[in-house]
């Protein structure tokens, strides 16, 4: 099959050959970053244009790493330094971009539904980079591309997602990735961070972390952010960490080979203990890596598309 | 100068008539209604196989004006209602300044007087600028004219001032109307809570911020033995508590809009802003439920919540987008469409619903085709088919989510005092 899509903004609006594809084009993308010169000219003559709303350090060098290793020429635009803080709004932003004849805008923001707003407005491919509590399309791809790497299939596999799931775009992302390719997936968390009518989507819920590790192949521990404000009966950080931190004393009761992921950065002694980040169940590290080989497919891919309907 | 409709099929609820009947108008009058009606000098408007019927009564519209002329003006949106059919309309009180004292009564007025193209009554604020602190002097309101109050856009959150505004609004005989949301529980909500807010990672809004709400205006309308209107009832829980209160006799009205029983939370695909509404698009139940009480007569009225904003306001990100959409020139073709044609009303439920009943909740002469009534009256083609478009929307404001839609139901004329203000071709 032919990727035809000239966006990326979410899971949720992909099929499950069009996830395969991705992740195949990944695997053959993983190569590069091994050789000596780690560059192909894929993308040669392209722009891509970071454009960040929100702080982030790791996906958005994991982005123009990838970007380089595809011989695009990257641009940052971090949004406290230009004119968006002068009030531009994101379609006239996004508009200027696509002037400068730029071909990608990576972006992250802070309101779920950005990316699709600035895709819809635009001819130049949109890759979602995160969108508020919405989805972070490459986070799933990149932690479903190192599950079937590791385990050697997502059909079937039991893969439990930890933390605050009601305010996280990389647990949506998961859930549509995971269910789509076959796997069956549980969440675990306070009920309070549970979203309204989630198990819609075919997922497990539970509140009791031992249960929750019972059979799982794998656990996608998210980061827990206390400095939310939502009200009383949002945890404290020690009842969390006792009530669901990943340690190896919960881990021995869990599938001998379980696989430990999380998106980053990690809060050591919040949501896991600093043994488990670092010991052999982790897989935190090969994540990073292969963030890169899956943001290279997909950047690869957009532009593919885009060519194709010239 | 006399206008004679010929051949119309006249519904006219509050005289029982559902007829094939002519109307004769003589002067802002109407002079006749009978069959076979002769006026050699009259200008006749044939209405054969169309709907005529008394002009909308709709209580429920933001002018914007004073203050938010780039949104809407006295002048655009009365133009937007005379398409739409409506010859009435109650202006909410949350302008720039808001309608909350004598002086900004007056200073609407004028404007009225100069630029309004159908009849505008004003609903003036409950408490000073909106903000539930400090009642205003309700007695010195009615008097310059207002015809109801509210804080429309707000809800008074402390109990004492609003048990004390009903007090006033009851002594001062004047309309109490309560747009009913807790904020404590909507919170920061952008849409309905449930899958969709989940899905599309928005901020929900709960049920519960609307009918506890409802639950508490009701209770203290019947502590003062005020009447109360409740606004835009978009839930089923609100639809419950005012079917049991109507049931004790309370004197307890309530509207809903045309987009609380045509379009529910699963129409905000790809973050629509023009869908964002407040109270939000809620669930496929309470669209039945909301249904539901318009055929059982829970639900009294049907008003536009005609909330005009501008592009700037709503082609952004769907949190920072403003809440409402205009309405005032779609509510004919929607109501027909999902109430006429999908038999939860026949034309005299609907005529009551659009034009009688508001009429006879706000106190005013309308909404009838009696002889001598205010010759204000529309007529209809129920049948005929067409696109709303963007570019023939008369609101200076275009966020409309209907927009591209293929609807039924055009407002062919619409008479106001016995003048021609709005006619299709």
């Amino acid at each position: 099959m032919a990727w035809t899509r000239k966006d990326l903004l979410g899971l949720e609006y992909l099929n499950k050959e069009e996830i395969e594809l991705i992740l195949d084009t990944a695997e053959s993308f993983k190569e590069v970053s091994t050789r000596e010169i780690k560059k192909v000219p894929a993308l040669r003559g392209k722009t891509a244009v970071n454009l960040f709303y929100e702080p982030s350090t790791r996906t958005r060098v994991s982005f123009e790493v990838a970007a380089k290793r595809l011989s695009a020429d990257v641009i940052n635009i971090a949004t406290e330094t230009s004119s968006v803080r002068k009030g531009e709004t994101l379609i006239d932003t996004g508009k200027n971009i696509q002037a400068l004849k730029a071909d990608i805008i990576i972006m992250r923001h802070n309101c779920s539904g950005a990316a699709n707003i600035l895709a819809r407005c635009l001819d130049i491919s949109v890759v979602n980079a995160g969108d508020g509590w919405h989805e972070h399309p490459t986070q799933a791809l990149l932690d479903i591309f190192t599950l079937k790497e590791k385990l050697g299939r997502i059909q079937d596999l039991n893969v439990t997602i930890v933390g605050d799931i009601a305010h996280s775009r990389v647990a949506r992302s998961n859930i549509w990735g995971l269910t789509k390719l076959g796997a069956k997936v549980t969440l675990c968390a306070p009920q309070i961070l549970i979203p309204v009518g989630i198990e819609k989507t075919g997922v497990k819920v539970t509140s009791d972390i031992e249960e929750a590790l019972k059979n799982a192949d794998a656990v996608n521990v998210l980061r827990m952010q206390f400095e939310r404000d939502e009200g009383a009966a949002f945890p404290q950080q020690l009842d969390y960490y006792k009530r669901f931190g990943i340690t190896e004393e919960r881990l021995a009761k869990a599938k001998k080979n379980i696989l430990v992921m999380h998106p980053g950065p990690i809060n050591r002694g919040i949501e896991m203990s600093s043994e488990v980040a670092d010991g052999s169940h982790s897989v935190i590290l090969e994540q990073v890596t292969n963030g890169i080989a899956v943001r290279m497919a997909v950047l690869y891919l957009v532009s593919q598309a885009k060519e194709a309907k010239k | 100068m006399s206008i004679l409709i010929k051949g119309g099929r006249v519904i006219d609820p509050a005289n029982k008539i559902d007829a094939v009947l002519d109307i004769l108008i003589v002067g802002d009058k109407i002079s006749k209604v009978a069959k076979n009606i002769s006026a050699a000098d009259a200008v006749v408007i044939d209405a054969k196989n169309k709907i005529v019927a008394p002009g909308i009564v709709d209580m429920h519209v933001h002018l914007r004006q004073p203050g938010r002329e780039d949104k809407e003006t006295v002048a655009s949106a009365t133009a937007a209602a005379a398409k739409g059919g409506v010859t009435t309309v109650l202006a909410m009180p949350n302008t720039q300044p808001a309608i909350d004292c004598v002086e900004n009564i007056e200073l609407l007025q004028k404007i009225i007087k100069k630029d309004a193209k159908i009849n505008v009554l004003i609903c003036a604020a409950i408490t000073k600028d909106r903000q539930g602190n400090q009642l205003n002097d309700i007695v010195a309101l009615k008097k310059a004219g207002a015809f109801a109050i509210s804080d429309d856009g707000s809800s008074v959150d402390n109990d004492d001032i609003m048990l004390q505004a009903l007090q006033a609004a009851k002594s001062a005989g004047v309309l109490m109307i309560c747009h009913c949301e807790d904020k404590k529980l909507s919170q920061k909500g952008v849409m309905n809570l449930g899958f969709n807010s989940t899905r599309l990672g928005l901020r929900g809004i709960s049920n519960a911020s609307e009918y506890k709400r409802v639950s508490r205006d009701i209770d203290l309308a019947r502590k003062a033995n005020a009447a109360v209107h409740i606004a835009h009832v978009s839930c089923r829980e609100s639809v419950d508590i005012i079917a049991a209160a109507k049931k004790k006799n309370i004197k307890v009205t309530c509207e809903t809009a045309p987009h609380y029983f045509s379009l529910t939370e699963d129409d905000i695909v790809d973050y629509d802003t023009n869908m964002k509404i407040n109270p939000p698009l809620r669930t496929k139940q309470d669209l039945a439920a909301i249904k539901e009480g318009l055929k059982n007569m829970i639900i009294d009225v049907i008003a536009s919540d005609h909330a005009p904003h501008t592009e700037n306001e709503k082609a952004i990100e769907f949190d920072r987008a403003e809440f409402g959409k205009i309405g005032l020139e779609s509510g004919v073709a929607v109501s027909i469409m999902e109430l006429i044609d999908k038999n939860i009303l026949n034309w005299s439920e609907l005529v009551e619903k659009l034009a009688l009943n508001p009429a006879k909740i706000l106190g005013i002469n309308k909404g009838t085709l009696s002889v001598n009534a205010d010759a204000d009256i529309i007529i209809v083609d129920a049948h005929k088919e067409f696109v709303l478009e963007k570019n023939k929307i008369v609101s200076k404001s275009k966020n409309s989510p209907f927009i591209g839609r293929k609807v039924k139901g055009l407002v062919e004329y619409t008479i106001f005092n016995g003048k021609i203000v709005y006619q299709s071709k």
